[in-house]
C-alpha cells in the first residue's frame, strides 16, 4: 500500500507541472498586459500617457522579458510560497487569496459530504424498492437535479428568500463577523450561512451520484452470490451492507475525481451570484481586469486542488479494492 | 416489442429497426423526443412565432408584469388580455401597474405585426399569435428593464442556445472521434499518451478554464465571431467524453471475430475502420451527442451569464438571464427568471431523449 501511494504521489508531479504551465499559458493569451490595460484606464480619465512610465512599469514587474524567464520567476516564486504582486489590489497575492481559498475548500468540502452522505441512502433505496413510488419520486427529482443549472438555483432561492422571508441569503457571514477574526462564534456563524450553498452546489452532483449507485447496486443484486446469502439465512439489512453495497461502492469513491472538479468549477459562478467571499468573485474580477498574477494564483491553487481530488479517490479506491492495488 | 411483429420480422429486422422499436417503449425518451423537437421548430421559426420584436424597446412599459389570457369572452372563443396602466402612487410617487378594466385587448391567431425577414429572406408580417390590433401591447411572459417582450426574447434567444449545443457538439465529435478513434485503434503507447492528456483535461475544472479563455476575447468583437470563438471554447474542453466513448468501443470492437474476419480478408486500413467498425458505432455515438448538448447549452448560459459569453444586442438565455443577475431587479420582475426555466427544460428533455437513445443503441441489454 505505501508503494501505490508513493508511486502515485511521484506520478502526481508531471501533472502538477503541466497545470502551472497550462495556467500560465491561459493567463498569457491575452493580448496586451497589465500595463496597457492601465494605460486605457488612464487615458479615457482623460490623464496623459507616458510613454516612459509605461516602459518602467513592464521593467519593473518584469512584463518585458520572454514569457519563459518569466514563467520561471513565477513558478519560482511559487514554490516558496510567493504568489506574485497584484496590480489591482496593490498587495501581495497570497495575502488575498489564503482565506478565500479556505473557505472555498470548506465549502467544495461539505458540499461532497453533503453530496455523499444524500446520495449513498437514497440511492440504495432507489435501486432495493425499484419502481416504486419513491425510486420514481427520487429520479423526477433527480433528472430536474441535473438540468437546473446550479446558479439559477441560486437565484430562485434568493428571490424566495427575499419576498417570502425578507433576508438576504447570499454571503457566509453575518455582517458583524465578516471582516472579525477567527472565533467560535465566527464558525458557528459560516455553519449557520453555509448550508445553503451547500444545497445549490450539491443538488446536481447528488443527481447523478444517485443514479450511478442506483445503476451499480441493481448490477450487484441480481448476482448470484446475493441469492447464495439469502439462502443461508443472512437477514437483508447485513446481507446488502456486507456484499453488493460495498462494491457498488467502487465506482462511488472513484467519482471523487470527477465530482470534485465539477464541484470546484460550479462553486466559481455560484459564489458569484451569491455574493460568498470565496474564490469566484475575485478570480472572475482578476480575469477581467488582467491582474494576471492573482488570476494565475486562483487557477493554479483550484486546478491543484481538483488534482489532488484525483489522487484521493485514487487512494480511497485502493484501500477499497485489494484488486487495484496489486496490479 | 410491438404486438404486430411476430419474431420471425425481428430477426431479419435492421439494426436501425431494432434501435427504433426499443426506443419507442421509452415513454419518457418518446416524450424527451417531442420537446426537444418543438422547440429546435420553435428556434428555427422565432420570427414568425414571436409575437414582437425582441429588441423594440419602450421606455413606458418597463417591468410590465406578465397578463393572463382569458379564452372566452361571453361563452364565445375570443382571446383577450386585460390591458395594465401605469399610475403612481401620489405620496411615494412609486409608479405601479393595475388593470385597466375599461377595455380588452383582443388577440388572434396569425395576427398582423411587425414586419419581419425570416432567415433573412422571406419578408412577411404575419405573427403566430398576438394582438387583433396593431399597436396593442401583449405581454404574457411580462416585460424586461428596458420594456422588451420577454416572451419574444426567450423565442430568440432560443436560436442562439440550442444552436451552440449543435455546433458545439459537431465541433467535440469531431475531435472526438478523430482522437478516440486513433487512441482506440493503434491502442499501446499512442493509447497511454492520450489517455494522460484525457484524464489532465478532465482534471480539471471547467468553468475557470472557459472563464480564462473566453476572457481573452476582444470586447468589441462582432457577436457572430463571440459565438463561434465561445463555441470553439466550449468544445475544447467538451470533447474528452466523447472521446473516451468512441475509445472504448473502438477498443471492445478490435476484438471482435468480424473485425479479425475482415483483417483476414484483406481489407484496408481505413476500410476497417469505417466501414466495419464506425457502423457498429453510430448508435452508441448518437446516443453520447444527444448527452453531450445539455452540457453545452449550460455552458453557454453559464458564461453568458457572468458576462463573458455572449453580450447584448446578441439574444441568448443566458445573456437573458444576466438581466437578472441582482436581487433587486428578482425582487422587482421575478418573470426575469423564466429563461432559465427554457434551459432547464430543454436540458430535461434532452437528458431523457438521450437516456432513452442509449439503453435503445444496446442490443445486448435486457
Amino acid at each position: 500500500m505505501g508503494r501505490f501511494i508513493v508511486r502515485r504521489l511521484a506520478g502526481m508531479v508531471p501533472f502538477i507541472i503541466l497545470v502551472s504551465i497550462t495556467v500560465f499559458m491561459l493567463i498569457k493569451l491575452t493580448p496586451g498586459d497589465f500595463v496597457s490595460n492601465y494605460a486605457a484606464a488612464l487615458a479615457a480619465a482623460g490623464e496623459t500617457v507616458d510613454d516612459a512610465m509605461l516602459d518602467s512599469m513592464r521593467a519593473r514587474y518584469g512584463l518585458d522579458q520572454s514569457w519563459l524567464v518569466q514563467y520561471w520567476d513565477w513558478i519560482s516564486g511559487v514554490m516558496v510560497g510567493d504568489f506574485g504582486y497584484s496590480f489591482q489590489w496593490q498587495q501581495p497575492v497570497s495575502s488575498l487569496i489564503g482565506e478565500r481559498m479556505a473557505l472555498t475548500l470548506i465549502l467544495s468540502v461539505s458540499t461532497l459530504l453533503f453530496t455523499w452522505s444524500v446520495a449513498l441512502p437514497i440511492g440504495v433505496y432507489s435501486a432495493v424498492r425499484r419502481y416504486s413510488i419513491g425510486d420514481y419520486f427520487f429520479t423526477f427529482v433527480g433528472f430536474v437535479g441535473l438540468a437546473v443549472p446550479g446558479f439559477l438555483l441560486a437565484l430562485v432561492l434568493m428571490y424566495v428568500g427575499v419576498s417570502v422571508f425578507h433576508s438576504d441569503v447570499g454571503g457566509l457571514f453575518s455582517s458583524q463577523y465578516a471582516d472579525a477574526p477567527w472565533s467560535w462564534g465566527r464558525v458557528a456563524d459560516l455553519a449557520s450561512h453555509l448550508w445553503i450553498p451547500v444545497i445549490i452546489l450539491g443538488t446536481s452532483g447528488a443527481a447523478s451520484l444517485i443514479r450511478i449507485m442506483r445503476a451499480n447496486l441493481l448490477d450487484q443484486l441480481n448476482q448470484p452470490y446475493v441469492d447464495t446469502a439469502r439462502a443461508k439465512g443472512l437477514s437483508e439489512f447485513t446481507l446488502l451492507v456486507r456484499y453488493p453495497i460495498r462494491i457498488a461502492l467502487n465506482p462511488f469513491v472513484s467519482t471523487l475525481g470527477w465530482i470534485l472538479p465539477n464541484l470546484v468549477s460550479g462553486a466559481v459562478i455560484i459564489s458569484v451570484v451569491l455574493n460568498l467571499p470565496t474564490a469566484g468573485p475575485l478570480l472572475l474580477q482578476a480575469l477581467l481586469g488582467q491582474d494576471q498574477y492573482l488570476a494565475g494564483a486562483f487557477l493554479l491553487l483550484l486546478c491543484s486542488l481538483t488534482v489532488v481530488g484525483t489522487l484521493v479517490s485514487d487512494i480511497l479506491l485502493a484501500l477499497l479494492d485489494p484488486r487495484i492495488r496489486v496490479s | 416489442m410491438s404486438a404486430t411483429l411476430s419474431n420471425r420480422d425481428l430477426d431479419t429486422a435492421s439494426q436501425s429497426r431494432l434501435v427504433w422499436l426499443r426506443f419507442r417503449r421509452h415513454k419518457m425518451a418518446m416524450f424527451g423526443l417531442c420537446v426537444v423537437a418543438l422547440l429546435y421548430f420553435i428556434a428555427a421559426f422565432a420570427e414568425p412565432i414571436a409575437p414582437f420584436n425582441p429588441d423594440k424597446s419602450n421606455a413606458r412599459l418597463v417591468f410590465h408584469p406578465p397578463q393572463t389570457v382569458h379564452f372566452f369572452d361571453d361563452w364565445a372563443f375570443s382571446p383577450y388580455v386585460l390591458p395594465y396602466k401605469l399610475v403612481r402612487d401620489p405620496v411615494t410617487l412609486q409608479p405601479a401597474y393595475v388593470t385597466d378594466g375599461s377595455r380588452k385587448v383582443a388577440l388572434r391567431f396569425f395576427a398582423t405585426g411587425t414586419p419581419y425577414k425570416l432567415w433573412g429572406i422571406f419578408e412577411s408580417d404575419i405573427h403566430v399569435f398576438g394582438p387583433e390590433n396593431l399597436g396593442d401591447n401583449m405581454f404574457l411572459l411580462g416585460a424586461d428593464r428596458q420594456g422588451r417582450d420577454v416572451l419574444s426574447r426567450i423565442i430568440h434567444g432560443a436560436r442562439a442556445s440550442l444552436s451552440i449545443g449543435l455546433v458545439g457538439v459537431s465541433i467535440s465529435l469531431l475531435l472526438g472521434i478523430t482522437i478516440g478513434g486513433i487512441s482506440g485503434f493503434f491502442a499501446g503507447r499512442v493509447d497511454w499518451g492520450v489517455q494522460r492528456v484525457i484524464e489532465f483535461i478532465i482534471s480539471l475544472p471547467t468553468i475557470p478554464i472557459w472563464l480564462s479563455l473566453a476572457a481573452v476575447l476582444p470586447k468589441d468583437w462582432p457577436p457572430m465571431a463571440t459565438y463561434f470563438t465561445i463555441t470553439l471554447i466550449i468544445s475544447l474542453v467538451g470533447w474528452t467524453e466523447l472521446a473516451r466513448v468512441v475509445r472504448g468501443r473502438f477498443l471492445a470492437l478490435r476484438g471482435d471475430s468480424f473485425v479479425t474476419a475482415a483483417w483476414l480478408d484483406g481489407c484496408s486500413q481505413p476500410r476497417i475502420i469505417f466501414r466495419h467498425m464506425l457502423p457498429s458505432l453510430t448508435s452508441h455515438i448518437i446516443a453520447a451527442v444527444t448527452l453531450a448538448i445539455p452540457n453545452m447549452i449550460l455552458a453557454e448560459t453559464a458564461l453568458s451569464f457572468l458576462g463573458l459569453g455572449l453580450k447584448p444586442p446578441a439574444i441568448s438565455w443566458g445573456a437573458l438571464l444576466r438581466e437578472a443577475q441582482n436581487i433587486q431587479s428578482i425582487a422587482a420582475a421575478p418573470w426575469l427568471l423564466l429563461p432559465g426555466a427554457a434551459v432547464a427544460i430543454t436540458v430535461l428533455a434532452l437528458n431523457f431523449l438521450g437516456d432513452g437513445l442509449r439503453d435503445a443503441a444496446d442490443p445486448y441489454a435486457h
